[in-house]
């Protein structure tokens, strides 16, 4: 009784806020009331019983992706009023289109019902006497490794484009010039001194600078260049 | 008042996705809300294999579920990326100078 009074809670809360976050007129405040949505939505999957699922969708969307969006929204200087601009116009298409998806939704939820042998036809029957998250880990690592892994591997190919997209080169970067490298000679480079058995290098001003042919020094061109350290 | 069952999440996962696409065709110059409301789709599927998944006491919608999510995540992390440097190229969001490409 008392899970039935907060599911029509939080799901009232939920579709509230989800209604905000796509009429706001502030983007802030549309990331806000994502935020407010994603909290709901993890109340919902705990009354479903999926708990490991509700604290990822509290950590990871709340956590990392709503505070992205927040980062990105006050990042970056826009002037949101003037992006308002065709609500009246776009509003007839998207109430039209809205209404007639939700009748057709409601027209197949209303005539649905369970297949009979489905129960039968289970994937992966959940296990009794054993917490959501251990049961989810069962199946996760055996089961379900390879779709494990290719989440694993789209997070890496989200990671890598996400930085290949927003690095931006600097002037002070150093980068390894392979036409410089390759092009170096050994007279440009390196130069051969007969020193005097016993005599040292102070007589010749105790070290010799080394020769600069490159027009962009690097380092390892001075290091490399063959000069006599006194002693 | 029923007691809650797998056509009261159905429900409001439905008008969760509907309240996603009306989001998209609402704010059309505004790029950011637009991925915003693609998070809400994205919730009411997860809403939907969650609650098919307590329906049919099955771990498998769950499971699908979170690859949902990743998959969600991953979307976020690069639409944003786009959206940074397509900002930093043209000082702008609007969707509707999107045209660089004269698709």
């Amino acid at each position: 009784m008392i899970t039935d009074i907060l599911f029509y809670v939080f799901a009232a809360i939920l579709l509230a806020s989800a209604s905000m976050v796509v009429s706001s007129r502030n983007p802030v405040h549309s990331v806000l009331f994502l935020i407010l949505c994603f909290f709901n939505a993890a109340a919902l999957f705990l009354i479903a019983g999926a708990e490991f699922l509700a604290m990822i969708l509290v950590i990871v969307y709340v956590g990392a992706v709503a505070v992205l969006f927040l980062f990105v929204v006050m990042m970056l200087d826009v002037d949101f009023a003037e992006l308002r601009g065709g609500f009246q116009r776009y509003l007839p298409v998207g109430a039209t289109v809205g209404v007639v998806l939700l009748v057709e939704l409601g027209i197949v939820l209303g005539g649905w019902q369970l297949a009979p042998g489905a129960v039968q036809l289970r994937m992966s029957p959940a296990p009794t006497g054993v917490p959501n998250t251990e049961a989810l880990g069962r199946i996760l690592y055996t089961d379900y490794v390879f779709l494990f892994q290719t989440a694993g591997l789209i997070l890496l190919v989200a990671m890598i484009g996400a930085i290949v997209l927003t690095l931006r080169d600097r002037k002070t970067s150093r980068h390894q010039n392979i036409r410089t490298q390759t092009e170096r000679k050994v007279v440009e480079t390196l130069q051969v001194m007969s020193v005097a058995i016993g005599a040292g290098t102070n007589a010749s001003g105790g070290y010799l600078r080394p020769k600069q042919p490159d027009p962009e020094p690097v380092e390892e061109h001075a290091d490399a260049g063959g000069h006599g350290h006194g002693h | 008042m029923m007691a809650v069952g797998l056509g009261h999440f159905l429900a409001v996962s439905a008008i969760l996705l509907v309240l996603g696409i009306f989001g998209i065709f609402l704010n059309r110059k505004n790029v950011i809300v637009i991925l915003m409301a693609i998070e809400l789709i994205l919730l009411a599927v997860n809403l939907n294999f969650v609650a098919f998944s307590a329906a049919l006491n099955d771990m498998a919608g769950q499971v699908m579920a979170m690859l949902v999510l990743t998959v969600a995540a991953a979307e976020a992390a690069i639409g944003l990326a786009i959206v940074v440097i397509y900002f930093r190229n043209r000082g702008s969001i609007q969707v509707e100078d999107v045209n660089l490409m004269k698709g």
